[in-house]
């Protein structure tokens, strides 16, 4: 026993010699990466690529969601503080600015490519047709009553049927992620405004009260019909297999890995394959990005390198291999315009965010 | 006994009562039986639960210890490899040429894509490092078995169904021509997984392991351990043979309980604020998870330490003091050894939680995607438990059957630390 406590001791000490250690040597020989759930599985597969192609380590990506990543990321510039956040959607105007007020004045804008957003069913039943607008008042706490500008009421669709006469006579039940995920921002925003906005009278709202039009197109209505069910879309999947008449929300690159159980649903006559949202006619896709601090780019070992192999042509052109993966690659000269900016680490500004 | 309802005399009374109980006896022995089956089947119930639980791991998951392999027969041209520096050679085109020979009327891009799509991106890596080991081999053809795509793997373990129209398939019907004509000539394999147990993380689910985050747990429980036990016995033995009963040490044993129970995230989030913040620790590093999982053991050794302590006979410690010790030599020499054992039991108890704990390494960025094997305190690592949860939100099918394999190595882990208190327990409790 005494022997046992001793080497316990001996432990202890190297446990805090090692935080000792830790105070000296203050860098770091590997790129540190936050950032969105959406951005981690192609983020990751270039990590990889350039960790085992190069001999630089391996970079470390934590999945921490948008807004999490560029909070950490406008911390600071320094070791502790990481290099690169993913955002599956464009920085806010604040976070900049809270960014530059901590010291990341030069952050570069790096935008990857699309990801669909889509409604998918199970392979048992028929697929859905859906419209924006269907999805609007399938969806929104609020909906507009009867044809009076301005007059709302809570959302009394029970079925499909009462939304829209075209539709299955099915109840409305639809699996989504919740208000924390980039994908269920995403989806208000492209979706449920969207189809907001074909009434007129909302779309009026926009100009005359910000606020009430927000409120009204991205609230998400809370009495069962929708069914917030977690960030893991692998488990969507699974419920949808077990129930044929939910619809789930989810990326497009789990609907590419599972074509077998579950089908997309048409939105505004499109149904979401690689092609229609290359092409910008499904509607709801939204482009994912990546923030690089300048700052780290000179003293981070590596940071050169990985800014070349993910704009480079095998990673996220039109056959690269992040592809593979389910990401929809940007139009060749899009792509050539973030290359340019990679090369050069053209900074942003305030006035490119209006 | 034909009178009815008249009062009877002391002697009929006196068998009444036997009466009585034999009436009741029947309705007695049936609610004895009747709770003792209630407890028989809560147990049932329960162990139904546990190996219904084990049942679809082990279903979802046997099949990740088995890879499928394509053997591939590759010209190492002179003149791709470069003796000198052999890093620099296209290790990718050696491997796709290969592939191209064996299946020569593939001609378009996009068939050619999909072709080469059969096997692993990792094969040009296990070529690469073939080369680095037999050098004299430049020059001639070798056959060597790299790992196939994720895809023809599940599609050999019966996960992609051949029976649906093409376009509901992840693999067109090329794709399943080219790895039957494999599979005729012998080319496909299954083997052994080895590098579920060698590697670290990958997006490649073939090239996947959990040898990273096993290292990286090892590590975080190794801080765990050297800084919580002597911590927590001190704590307890402090508290249990020294301390004055008074208002001080009430409330330090109640706010001990207290911490027992709080909720693991909130560790997390008091790590991120002292560990990272304040201290300027690194991010995602085996150190502050060791630390934060001490601050959640604490509680947990504190209280088994002092339980422990309180089960060693007051006459050990009056013979003790009684012979001439001084206090601290009763305690080290004869109170500390006898409870040791109990104290250990405690210790590998509260290992296991934290062994199982993820929550609160999500504030500390432990959940990340890290490839490389980590190899110190400070490095950037994650562990078993954040792996399997990393796997089980991505999108490719293979990651379903790691994360079923990842968890049944997690739970031997734990199975055995469990083993290890209990058989320790057996064999040196003492009984008085």
């Amino acid at each position: 026993m005494k022997k046992l406590i001793v080497t316990l001791t001996a432990l202890a000490a190297v446990v805090t010699l090692g935080l000792s250690n830790v105070h000296a040597g203050s860098s770091r020989d590997y790129i540190s990466i936050v950032g969105s759930s959406t951005v981690y599985p192609f983020a990751t597969v270039v990590a990889e690529q350039f960790g085992k192609t190069t001999s630089f380590k391996t970079p470390k990506i934590e999945s921490t969601g948008s807004g999490g990543g560029h909070k950490l990321f406008g911390a600071g510039v320094g070791v502790q503080h990481p290099d690169i956040t993913n955002s599956s959607r464009r920085i806010k105007a604040s976070e900049l600015e809270k960014a530059m007020k901590n010291g990341v004045s030069d952050i570069v804008e790096v935008k990857i490519g699309y990801d669909g957003i889509v409604v998918a069913n199970s392979k048992k039943s028929a697929a859905f047709k859906l419209s924006r607008k269907d999805l609007f008042l399938a969806l929104a706490k609020d909906v507009p009553a009867g044809n009076v500008a301005g007059k709302l009421q809570p959302n009394p669709y029970k079925t499909w049927k009462d939304v829209n006469p075209a539709l299955p006579n099915v109840k409305i039940e639809v699996l989504g992620p919740p208000p924390t995920s980039g994908t269920r921002d995403a989806f208000v925003e492209l979706a449920m405004e969207g189809g907001a906005k074909k009434f007129k009278w909302i779309k009026d709202l926009k100009k005359k009260d910000k606020k009430a039009y927000k409120a009204l197109c991205h609230t998400v209505r809370e009495d069962g019909a929708y069914i917030e069910a977690g960030e893991n879309d692998n488990l969507i999947v699974q419920k949808l297999e077990a129930n044929p008449n939910a619809l789930g929300i989810f990326g497009f690159s789990f609907l590419d890995q599972n074509t077998d159980k579950i089908q997309g649903s048409f939105i505004d006559g499109v149904q979401p394959t690689f092609e229609a949202i290359a092409d910008g006619s499904y509607p709801v896709s939204r482009p994912l990005f990546f923030y690089v601090k300048k700052a780290h780019v000179n003293t981070i070992p590596g940071m050169k390198e990985y800014l070349a192999e993910f704009t480079s042509e095998k990673a996220w052109g039109d056959e690269g291999y992040l592809t593979d993966k389910g990401l929809i690659p940007m139009p060749a000269d899009e792509r050539k315009m973030f290359q340019d900016n990679v090369k050069n680490l053209k900074p942003l500004t305030m006035a490119d965010l209006k | 006994m034909n009178n009815s309802g008249s009062p009877q005399g002391s002697g009929i009374k006196k068998i009444r009562t036997m009466d009585i109980v034999n009436k009741g006896l029947a309705k007695r022995y049936k609610r004895e039986r009747r709770f003792r089956r209630y407890g028989l089947t809560a147990i049932i119930l329960s162990l139904m639960f546990l190996s219904f639980l084990f049942i679809s791991i082990f279903a979802n998951g046997y099949s990740a210890f088995q890879q499928t392999a394509i053997q591939l027969e590759i010209f190492l041209d002179p003149q791709e490899i470069d003796k000198e520096n052999l890093a620099s050679a296209n290790y990718l085109g050696l491997v796709r040429t290969s592939l191209k020979k064996t299946f020569p009327d593939v001609k378009q891009r996009r068939d050619k894509r999909k072709l080469y799509n059969i096997v692993s991106s990792g094969a040009s890596y296990i070529l690469q490092d073939f080369v680095a080991r037999n050098r004299h081999e430049i020059g001639n053809t070798i056959k060597i078995w790299v790992p196939a795509d994720d895809d023809v793997d599940m599609l050999m373990k019966g996960h992609i169904r051949r029976d649906v129209p093409e376009s509901e398939r992840r693999m067109n019907d090329m794709q399943l021509a080219w790895v039957d004509h494999l599979i005729e000539k012998g080319q496909v394999k299954k083997e052994f997984n080895t590098t579920f147990f060698t590697a670290g993380d990958s997006r490649e689910p073939e090239l996947a392991g959990i040898w990273g985050a096993v290292c990286g747990s090892f590590y975080t429980l190794l801080v765990t351990l050297a800084l919580s036990f002597p911590i927590g016995v001190a704590a307890a033995v402090y508290l249990e043979e020294f301390a004055p009963t008074n208002r001080w040490t009430d409330i330090i044993e109640v706010n001990i309980n207290n911490l027992a129970a709080v909720p693991s995230i909130v560790f997390g989030l008091l790590g991120l604020a002292v560990f990272l913040n304040f201290f300027g620790l690194p991010r995602s590093a085996p150190l502050v998870g060791g630390l934060v999982l001490t601050l959640m053991t604490l509680p947990t050794i504190i209280i088994a330490s002092r339980a422990a302590l309180k089960s060693v006979p007051p006459s050990i410690r009056e013979a003790a003091l009684g012979v001439g010790a001084s206090k601290t030599q009763m305690v080290t020499h004869h109170v500390l050894p006898l409870a040791l054992p109990g104290m250990l039991t405690g210790t590998i108890i509260g290992m296991a939680q934290a062994l199982g704990e993820t929550a609160p390494l999500l504030m500390i960025g432990m959940v990340a995607f890290i490839v490389d094997i980590p190899g110190g305190f400070t490095d950037p690592s994650t562990v078993l438990p954040v792996q399997i949860f990393l796997w089980a939100d991505s999108p490719e099918r293979a990651f379903l059957e790691r994360t079923s394999a990842a968890i049944m190595v997690l739970l031997c882990f734990l199975v055995t630390m469990n083993a290890v208190a209990v058989f320790l327990r057996k064999k040196f409790e003492r009984r008085w």
